[in-house]
């Protein structure tokens, strides 16, 4: 018996292991990839692959630099290449894609200590960075031109943006929006490679939930704050304000709500932390897309979120079992 | 009907299939047996018979010392042959008296059983104490000691653990199935010592036959067999009366506090022996399983018969052991061999293959939450073990270290494979060593 294991229990393990979880979460976003390849055709290909490979790259270069063993198979660094390709516009310039990866990695997750020690949504960072750096190819969109429609893609506004103009030149909403409830679901809109499909995006979110991998916490408030809020702007002054299903699908709500604001890393632990997260991102959300320079809020409500995280985390330390009682009892 | 339960816990697959349906089996007597002077929770007991005395079965050779400790007794009759120090099942080696038995297994001539309704509860206690009585779910706590409580402490609920929520174990299980009447005399007499208004018996629902057999059994008596939702750990104390009666001990507090006591099915069962027989715990079941083991069974053990013999009466091992674990698989221990002896607390042996043996390498913590979510008593688990790890032990403590019960939930689920628990026992320690010293 001279191979025998001793150790302190527990002696059995779920086997979920972070490798597993991070797989699931890249499975689930296949969807969203697929969609975006065909509204978007090969520019979205390539900004994805680039990000992709560019975040794998990122990581195990840091990681040798710092003589700590490469661990660019735990997934974690593809997922976060991934997110940071479905927030980027499709027709973003490789090597602004590519410093995208760069700074996602580097800055927003290696400089903290690697996996699990950034504060920020490393993904989100890299895409802030770049709107602030590079705003005109950062919102440069373009109509999607399905595979097989023979169409190029052309420059345009996001829905979002068109409405902001109208709204900054005129005071009023764009005399004929250019989508339909049915195109922004389906994703046939402008926007960033991965934000535009709802459909594709929920069914991948629906993969989660089976797996237990995501809670309805965050996404659930996150949603319903800014569909409750925006909707009393608009029963308010219709004229002005969009409605809350304009709202909901298009823009990077859906995006940001199921991938982007459940990240595990940088969001509270406990329940009612989760619940604080997603109303304050939601808020935030619907303050700077009202009210804001920006178009489009959920980047910047998600990483101020972020901020306050481990405040969050403080002050919403679960009630002990047991606790209620012992205060009683004093 | 949603069955009940506590909040938190884990579902880890029950692996009970291996021995649920195989009938208590005699284990033979080996040669010689090791009984140890500590088997409880509490003074170890004291030797009190000299190397070459002969003993009876059931005599006592170990006396107690204190109010929290128990005596111990021969298993079987024969000569001692030696009292030293002997592998222990919790690792070190401690004083034990070892027994050579001489085959006649002849009981005591001492041993008086009375009628429970002819005595008062004072010496109905005082049988359970002198009989080495102790809580037989694992934590070997002297059942006397909580058969006393203070009388400010009225207990008004009594609740017994037929829970077994430990994966593998089926001890209890097949108590409950195959020695209802020695079970259900033991509750009938706990009832009469505490005076507790409500009875419950608390099975979780992997156990059908046993809550049917129960439940018939107490058609015309007021104790409730109430099943239970199959969850780990439900058979930790302070979560079985959260499921049983929706009470919550307060944190620091004993079940007490809440009007409560709990016994394992089995402890009952040898109230009964020690009450009616006058006989003394010296024997139990155990269930020896695993995937390494060739002929799973549930045995009656004595206390003292080295692990090596029930390994050999099961058929021997399949192939080399990957991890010799005594109790269950969540909150047992490993050994480092087969020498260490049975006690009163080994309710099973388990033996995993090198492939069933979780040792993963761990990585960062990525805060996904899911030991908060696990977590039976709601703490924080990964972040007390953070304190800890850095021996940061105030903090650890005011994140309620002491408040966790090891049941292990938040290491089984971690994705990280953190050794959660094991950090934070680590802190438990740090904490109780820093008040020794302030």
């Amino acid at each position: 018996m001279s191979q025998l294991y001793l150790s302190s229990s527990p002696h059995v393990h779920s086997g979920e292991t972070t490798s597993a979880v991070m797989r699931a979460v890249i499975y689930s976003l296949i969807p969203a990839c697929l969609v975006a390849v065909y509204f978007f055709g090969p520019s979205a290909l390539s900004v994805l692959l680039i990000a992709t490979l560019g975040c794998l790259a990122t990581e195990a270069v840091c990681q040798r630099l710092m003589r700590q063993p490469v661990t660019i198979s735990d997934g974690s660094a593809a997922i976060t290449g991934i997110l940071l390709a479905l927030n980027l516009p499709p027709t973003c310039p490789w090597w602004m894609t590519l410093l995208g990866a760069v700074i996602a990695i580097a800055v927003g997750k290696q400089v903290y200590g690697g996996l699990g020690a950034n504060p920020f949504n490393p993904a989100l960072v890299a895409r802030v960075v770049l709107l602030i750096s590079f705003p005109v190819q950062m919102t440069t969109w373009s109509k999607p031109a399905p595979i097989g429609s023979g169409l190029d893609l052309v420059t345009t506004a996001t829905p979002l943006g068109e409405w902001k103009n109208a709204v900054m030149l005129t005071g009023k909403m764009p005399e004929a929006a250019s989508g339909s409830t049915i195109n922004y679901l389906l994703g046939n809109m402008p926007g960033c490679v991965g934000e535009v499909s709802a459909l594709a995006l929920l069914l991948g979110a629906a993969y989660l939930f089976y797996r237990k991998i995501l809670t309805w916490h965050i996404p659930v408030t996150f949603v319903g704050t800014v569909v409750v809020l925006s909707g009393i702007f608009w029963l308010v002054n219709p004229a002005k304000y969009p409605d809350p299903i304009f709202h909901l699908l298009t823009g990077g709500l859906v995006l940001g709500a199921f991938y982007m604001a459940t990240d595990m890393v940088t969001t509270p632990v406990s329940p009612k932390g989760m619940l604080i997260f997603g109303v304050g991102c939601g808020v935030l959300t619907v303050l700077i897309r009202l009210f804001g320079g920006y178009p489009e809020g959920v980047s910047f409500a998600i990483l101020l979120m972020n901020a306050a995280t481990p405040l969050i985390d403080r002050y919403t330390r679960p009630k002990i079992f047991g606790a209620l009682k012992a205060e009683g009892a004093k | 009907m949603k069955l009940k339960t506590f909040k938190g816990g884990i579902h880890p697959p029950d692996n009970k299939q291996w021995s649920e349906h195989k009938a208590i089996e005699d284990c033979p007597l080996p040669d010689e047996l090791i009984v140890p002077l500590s088997q409880h929770i509490g003074a170890p007991a004291v030797a009190c018979v000299e190397v070459g005395q002969q003993v009876a079965k059931g005599q006592e050779i170990g006396a107690a010392k204190g109010f929290v400790s128990v005596p111990v007794h021969a298993p079987t009759s024969g000569e001692v042959v030696a009292i030293e120090s002997r592998p222990h099942p919790g690792g070190a080696s401690l004083p034990a008296v070892v027994i050579r038995a001489d085959g006649e297994d002849r009981w005591s001539g001492d041993l008086q059983g009375a009628d429970p309704s002819s005595l008062s509860v004072e010496e109905i206690v005082e049988k359970v104490r002198s009989a080495g009585v102790v809580g037989m779910g694992g934590a070997a706590f002297p059942a006397h000691v909580k058969m006393s409580p203070p009388p400010e402490k009225p207990i008004r609920t009594l609740v017994f653990n037929g829970v077994e929520c430990e994966p593998y174990l089926t001890a209890d299980h097949r108590m409950m199935l195959e020695e209802t009447e020695r079970v259900l005399q033991g509750v009938a007499i706990l009832q009469y010592v505490y005076g507790a208004e409500r009875v419950v018996i608390g099975v979780e629902a992997n156990k059908p036959d046993a809550i049917a057999l129960l439940q018939k059994e107490c058609a015309d008596n007021p104790v409730e067999v109430m099943p239970l939702e199959v969850k780990y750990p439900q058979g930790a104390e302070k979560q079985l009366i959260s499921a049983a009666t929706g009470r919550e001990v307060p944190s620091g507090g004993l079940p007490m506090d809440v009007g409560v006591a709990v016994h394992n099915v089995s402890s009952a069962a040898a109230v009964t022996d020690a009450v009616m027989l006058g006989r003394p715990l010296i024997e139990r079941i155990c269930t020896v399983t695993g995937p390494a083991i060739r002929e799973p069974k549930n045995l009656r053990i004595r206390i003292g018969m080295p692990l090596s013999h029930l390994v050999g009466v099961c058929g021997g091992l399949t192939e080399e052991p990957g991890k010799i674990i005594l109790g269950g698989p969540m909150m047992g221990f490993t050994q480092a061999g087969l020498d260490a002896p049975t006690t009163r607390g080994t309710s099973g042996l388990l033996l995993l293959r090198d492939e069933d043996v979780a040792k993963s390498p761990e990585g960062p913590c990525i805060r996904c939450a899911r030991c908060v979510d696990a977590c039976p008593m709601n703490l924080l688990p990964t972040t007390i073990a953070a304190y800890s790890r850095r021996d940061l032990v105030a903090e650890a403590e005011e994140y309620c270290a002491m408040d966790c019960i090891e049941c292990g939930s938040c290491s089984y689920v971690c994705p990280a494979c953190l050794p959660l628990v094991q950090s934070i026992r680590y802190g438990k320690a740090a904490v109780l060593a820093k008040k020794r010293n302030s």
